[in-house]
This record gives C-alpha cells, structure tokens and sequence, in this order.
C-alpha cells in the first residue's frame, strides 16, 4: 500500500471539534508514553495521558493540551478523542496559573484522606496549559 | 358595556405583553441556534466512541465490565434511579408538563418499588420535590452555560448508585429535538448498558489495531466516558428542546396578541360609533322638542 502524504489530524472534544487539519507528523502523550505518528503508521488504538500533543505542518507546529482520552492511529488519519483540549490561544494563562497554585499547595500540605491522585491530576493539567502557553508565547 | 377608555386601556396591555413574547421569540431563536450547534459539535466525538466501542466489544469480554451486568435476585427488587430532565423556565408550551407526565407513568409501572429520583431542571424539582418523592440529587440552573462537566457529574451519581447496589437500573426521561415544531419525550435505560446497543454497529469491522494499553483496559476506561456521553446528549437534546418549544410557544402567543387587539380595536371603533350615534340622536330629538 502506497504511503500517504498527510495525515488528517481531528481533535474533538464532547463539546466541539477542536482541531482538524491535514499534517505532517503528530506527537501524542500517549497512557504508556509519548509516541510520534508519521504518514503510514500502523493501525494504533491508545490511551492518553494528561500532556501535550504538537503537530506539525510544513516548518509550523502547533501545540494543544490534552488530557483523558484516546488516540486512533489509523495510515492516513489521526483521532484523537479527549475529554479536554485546549490550543494555546485558549488557554487562560492567568487561571492555570492559579490551579497550579492551588495543586502544589494541596499537595505541600497534605490533610488526612486527601485525594492525591486527583491534586496530582489537578497540577500536572495546570503545568500542562503553562507549557503549552508558553511556547505559543516564544512563538510569536 | 366597557368604556371607551377601559379599551384603550386593555389594547395598550395586550401590546405590552405581545412586546415581551416577540422579544422572547426571538431570544429563544438565537438560543436554540446556539443549542443546535451545541448538539452538531458533540456529535462527532459520541460517533467516534460508538464506532471504537462497538469495534472493542468484539474483542472483549464485555459481561464481565459492572456496568453491562444486569442485577439479579434480590438486587433486580431494588429501585431503579430515574432522571428526569426539565428546563429551569416555564412559558415553553407543554415541554415540562409532557416530561412530567411520562415520568409519572413510569413512576406508576414501577409499582411497589418507587423509583429514586435525579432531577435536572427547576421545573422538575418544584414539582418532584413537594411530593415526597426519595430524591438522589438534583441540578438546578445549569441550561444557562451547559457544559460536558454536568453530564459528568450526573454519570458519577448514576454510575455511583449502580455500583454500590443502591439501585438496579438508571433510567433518563428527556424531551429530544426532532424538529422546531415537534419535541419527542424519550424515555431511554442506561445502565446497565445494554449490550446489543455496544454491538449495534458490528457491521463495521475495525481494522487490526495495535493496543496500548490492552483492548480490554481501553474498554473499562471507556465505558464510564460512554455514560457521559449518553448523559450529555440528553442535556444537549433537552436544551434544544427546550428552545424550540419556546419559539413555538411564544410565536403562537405573539399572534393570539396581534388577534386579540384586531378584535379589541374593531369593538372599541364599534363602541366609539354607538356612542357618536347616541349623541347625534340625543341632539336631533332635542332640536326636535323645540
């Protein structure tokens, strides 16, 4: 089978579809870790992590924040279905700030039965916005 | 008879009040746009997870998830969850009361076991709520700014309560957007998830994926995202409903108003004339006794 040029690259989210473009070459943070995804890939069902995804188009990439989810893989197409995606123009820089704040004090001072797992969760969303608004920042 | 100016007065209300329903007309317009495109844009993601889902259940073992397993014995005896979805606002024709009403007639089938209840929407709570009814949870105000998290806090309730064993099986009354005109009240079971709706699409075979992790993680992980989904449609759908019942209603109203000045313009010109006529003959029968 003749390998495709692009991948078609969609992002939805339950509320809207986030991204869906034609790329060259996709990174997903995917459950057992980051895999990239060029034209031909193999057929792939994946899990995701709460990360950050690039793709890239020509010399132009782009990142978006990802988190719960999974990845179909498929030689010529990419689906990505995730509970939360935000591009870097979405992301309120001011807020994730915050949750970050709020997530590292939980998890400084931690009280009895406290939900680790969901104040890791929390910060680890919060640093994932900073990252992804941050390179959108050095970009332009 | 009413006086001239006891019409005025009365053609003057009407006006005010149809002045409110044409507003509202078309505020329910703008809104139910802004629904519809709600309900296109959740429309791909709940395809996309059928389509993986129904292709996964192949694969699987699927009875084994707790959420496909259908109660037995004596946990089949326990009530079910049934969640009713209103709107928060009135004035949108018979949208609350159909939903009310289908809920009630399955609240009667259940019999000896009365349903719990999870209510979403003022209009079912107010109602619900007064008569004495044992109530889960309930979600007011949310149809304002709908977002995925509702329907995720509505799944952990239900997912919640059927896993503990409190009741047997999670129902959902919802009023669906067929068209502007005509809004369906669907009575529909979610959990346990039936399995043939997993299957239902079995005609399409997935190709052959590698999996990471397991077939059979991906599906535990996904099911619960399935019940979310199920969840947000019917709000999406209620939303929707909702505003095109209240275009329908409010339309209907803006001409029953226009209608009802035509007729209260033509008796008033008729009383203004009978009275003129009145006058004239008082004046022609008084030159008269001269």
């Amino acid at each position: 089978m003749a390998i495709p040029d692009h991948l078609t690259l969609e992002i939805v989210t339950p509320e809207r579809a986030v991204v869906s473009e034609q790329v060259d070459e996709v990174l997903v943070p995917g459950a057992e870790g980051s895999f990239g995804v060029l034209p031909g890939h193999t057929p792939l069902l994946a899990m995701l992590q709460v990360g950050e995804l690039w793709y890239r188009r020509g010399d132009e990439t782009s990142y978006v924040a990802v988190s719960f989810g999974f990845a179909e893989v498929q030689p010529d197409r990419v689906t990505v279905l995730a509970q939360i995606a935000e591009t870097a123009e979405d992301i309120d820089v001011t807020r994730a700030e915050e949750a970050q704040g709020r997530a590292q004090g939980r998890l400084d001072q931690p009280v009895v039965d406290m939900d680790f797992e969901r104040a890791r969760l929390a910060l680890l969303k919060s640093l994932t916005r900073l990252q992804v608004a941050g390179r959108a920042r050095i970009r332009g | 008879m009413p006086s001239l100016l006891d019409l005025r007065r009365r053609i003057r209300a009407v006006k005010s009040t149809q002045q409110i329903t044409k507003a509202m007309k078309a505020i329910s317009a703008s809104r139910l746009r802004r629904a519809q495109d709600a309900m296109m844009g959740a429309r791909p993601f709940a395809a996309q997870m059928e389509r993986v889902l129904s292709g996964l259940a192949t694969q699987v073992d699927t009875s084994a998830h707790p959420l496909l397993q259908q109660p037995e014995g004596e946990a089949a005896e326990r009530p079910s969850l049934l969640i009713v979805v209103t709107a928060d606002k009135g004035l949108c024709g018979s949208f609350n009361t159909n939903i009310i009403k289908t809920a009630g007639t399955v609240i009667t089938e259940q019999g000896a076991t009365p349903p719990t209840l999870g209510l979403v929407g003022k209009k079912g709570r107010d109602f619900f709520g007064r008569r004495g009814f044992d109530i889960r949870f309930e979600l007011v105000n949310i149809f304002t700014s709908l977002k995925y998290a509702h329907a995720q806090a509505i799944a952990k309730e239900a997912t919640a309560a059927f896993t503990d064993g409190e009741v047997s099986s999670v129902h959902v009354v919802y009023n669906e957007f067929k068209s502007v005109l005509q809004q369906e009240v669907i009575s529909r079971q979610v959990l346990p998830i039936q399995p043939m709706e997993v299957a239902a699409v079995e005609g399409e075979q997935l190709p052959d994926y590698l999996y990471e992790p397991e077939p059979a993680a991906i599906f535990d992980s996904l099911i619960p995202r399935h019940v979310e989904v199920q969840f947000y449609r019917a709000l999406l759908e209620s939303a929707a409903a909702e505003h095109a019942a209240r275009l329908t209603a409010m339309d209907a109203a803006t001409n029953n108003a226009s209608e009802m000045i035509d007729n209260l313009t033509l008796y008033m010109n008729k009383v203004r004339q009978a009275k003129i006529t009145g006058e004239i003959i008082e004046i022609v029968s008084g030159a008269e006794a001269l």
